[in-house]
């Protein structure tokens, strides 16, 4: 008699693991692994066994693409059931949708461009785990992108500002803040990268980002933002969970790392934190209804989650939080109100509208902000007399911006809103002006890298953003008429009023808004 | 400084019809889970420690359930994902 053989065992998933990442890497034999991987000492970081690089998710191929295919199909469900049922018209209301044109001209690019990056990491990291880790992100980071843009590009049939976010995102004053954060860390080494974007981006601050914007999508009625927003943020997690492990890798494996590393998170959360006053200002201010203040998400997501959790984890290496941190805790009760106020006075020239914010929202702001809202909301109450004698405003000059964020130079010190912040180095015989002690700082590690920034205001000076008067540099842009300006009258208000059957929009017919004939000029 | 037993760690899932069993079981292999709605998800903090076990996960969802699946419920986390296996996932800070 003869005994059948077993049915092969499933292999667990730490063997699966170890056979489908680890064990396909191999030794080289005729070539060194110095020129193999020549990018990886240039930074100064010392890595003594790439093998102490641990992947908790222990993700193989074939479970990443099963997983990852499911996640596609439930996203594009949602998307077609949305875009069938004329799904746009329930949302709460167009201004909305400003939100979203900041989302697809500010960050899809972004993810594009870090598909660019982690794909340079999976060719150049020394281990077999970190490399397929990296890949995976690459892969991840493209179809974030993908998704992104179809997702919205349904609201592009009927809305403005959506149009032209490729070519935006590399002309358009407000779009350098992203733009020039994303090619920093893309210009950087790959240790200084995995810092930058896989631990202090998305570890520290993605869930800044993206739960803020997804959770404001789910009360505003945007289905599918909602949809491809947390379907992207599971894949967040994962990436969470790299920069996580990049950055306890590189400090265990050296003392030396641990200063280079420092620098890095000083830099990077300062970067980032700057970056994010965009979305401080979308959750304050673009959410026709609100959810969340920024000074509760930062809270939440900052300073219990990382200041007391993280930070204490990390403090075991010798690391301590990141410089200025103190600076961003104090300004959490301003810097939306500032950010909105700028974004505001220049919408003229964005691809987006602004409007003064209504009674009531400015009630909600109140409510959040006890202490410093009453005075924004002097401000507020101020241009709208302005507005009701026939006079919002734009600004009609050019601002100063920070060398190193390219915000427009409209901060106030951290303790004190009456008094603005400007702070000066000179480099070589030249001044440059930054919005905060954390821009100088960064400045003045790296005065050659960002002596070289392209800045938006200068570039108009210099004649290279299509000519010298605003409608020529507006046509640079690829705006078109509807894109910016005022929201009230714009060209989605009075489709939105038409397509809702409002009675505001009979009256308005004959007489168009002049504020938002005026965004246009 | 706070230990690491008491230190809050968490996890953000989407609520769904799939996913209330996990966050179900959670609940009940996590005594000391604090459980808050937010628009479109659901977040869960414990302190010190957050466990989530196959077997409580299938029991409740009556079917069977590979950690992998957990991939497709979570928004984000944190901790230290001390641990993933095919019983268990466990959230942790190192120190």
């Amino acid at each position: 008699m003869t005994i059948a053989p077993k049915a092969p065992r499933k292999l667990s998933m730490k063997d699966r693991y170890s056979a489908l990442t680890r064990d396909l890497d191999w030794e080289p034999s005729y070539v060194s692994k110095e020129q193999i991987y020549p990018l990886t000492t240039f930074e100064g970081i010392t890595i003594h066994d790439w093998s102490k690089w641990e992947d908790p998710f222990r993700l193989t191929v074939d479970a990443y693409t099963k997983y990852q295919a499911e996640k596609d199909k439930r996203l594009y469900a949602v998307l077609d059931g949305f875009a069938q049922s004329q799904g746009h018209l329930s949302l709460t209301d167009a201004s909305y949708l400003n939100a979203m044109k900041l989302f697809i001209q500010g960050i899809a690019p972004n993810e594009y461009n870090a598909h660019r990056n982690f794909a340079m990491l999976a060719r150049h990291l020394e281990g077999g785990g970190p490399r397929f880790a990296a890949l995976c992100q690459c892969l991840d980071e493209m179809r974030h992108a993908q998704t992104e843009i179809h997702t919205l590009s349904n609201y592009n049939k009927y809305y403005g500002g959506f149009h032209n976010f490729s070519q935006q995102h590399d002309r358009v004053w407000y779009l350098s803040v992203p733009k020039s954060f994303f090619e920093d860390a893309l210009s950087a080494g790959p240790f200084e990268w995995l810092i930058a974007i896989g631990f202090s981006f998305e570890y520290l601050l993605t869930n800044l980002l993206f739960v803020p914007f997804m959770s404001g999508a789910s009360f505003n009625g945007d289905l599918p933002t909602m949809t491809f927003g947390f379907s992207a943020q599971s894949d967040e997690s994962r990436h969470m969970t790299l920069g996580l492990e990049a950055i306890k890798f590189l400090l265990e494996q050296d003392e030396k790392n641990v200063p280079i590393v420092q620098y890095w998170l000083d830099k990077w959360f300062w970067r980032g934190y700057r970056l994010l006053a965009l979305v401080a200002q979308m959750l304050d201010y673009m959410l026709p209804r609100e959810f969340m203040s920024w000074k509760e998400a930062f809270e939440l997501y900052f300073e219990e989650q990382m200041m007391k959790g993280l930070f204490e984890d990390l403090a075991y290496y010798g690391i301590r939080p990141p410089l200025h941190v103190d600076k961003a805790i104090q300004e959490k009760e301003h810097v939306s109100h500032q950010a909105y106020w700028i974004l505001y006075q220049f919408s003229h020239a964005a691809a987006f509208t602004t409007s003064v914010p209504t009674a009531q929202h400015m009630d909600w702001l109140e409510e959040q902000y006890p202490e410093t809202f009453p005075t924004y909301r002097k401000l507020w109450e101020k241009e709208q007399r302005n507005i009701d004698n026939g006079g919002r405003h734009f600004i009609r000059g050019l601002p100063q911006l920070c060398q190193v964020c390219q915000i427009p130079m409209g901060f106030t010190e951290a303790d004190d809103p009456f008094v603005q912040a400007q702070r000066e180095s000179i480099f070589e015989g030249e001044r440059y002006n930054f919005c905060s002690d954390g821009c100088q700082y960064i400045f003045e590690h790296e005065p050659v890298k960002f002596r070289r920034a392209w800045l938006p205001v200068h570039q108009i000076y210099q004649g290279n953003c299509g000519g010298p008067t605003l409608p020529d540099v507006l046509n640079w842009y690829g705006l078109e008429p509807g894109d910016g300006g005022e929201y009230l009258g714009s060209i989605d208000h009075q489709n939105w009023l038409k397509w809702h059957g409002d009675p505001a929009h009979v009256e308005n017919d004959h007489a168009p808004a002049a504020a938002g004939a005026e965004g246009g000029q | 400084m706070t230990a690491t037993a008491e230190r809050p760690v968490g996890v953000d899932i989407q609520e769904n019809e799939q996913n209330r069993a996990v966050i179900e079981a959670i609940e009940a292999d996590n005594e000391d889970a604090t459980v808050r709605h937010m628009p479109g998800l659901v977040r869960v903090t414990s302190p010190g420690r957050l466990v989530i076990n196959r077997t409580s996960v299938e029991e409740r969802l009556g079917r069977e359930w590979e950690t992998h699946e957990f991939q497709l419920a979570i928004i984000s986390y944190f901790g230290h994902i001390k641990e993933w296996d095919d019983d268990q996932i466990l959230i942790a800070w190192d120190h």
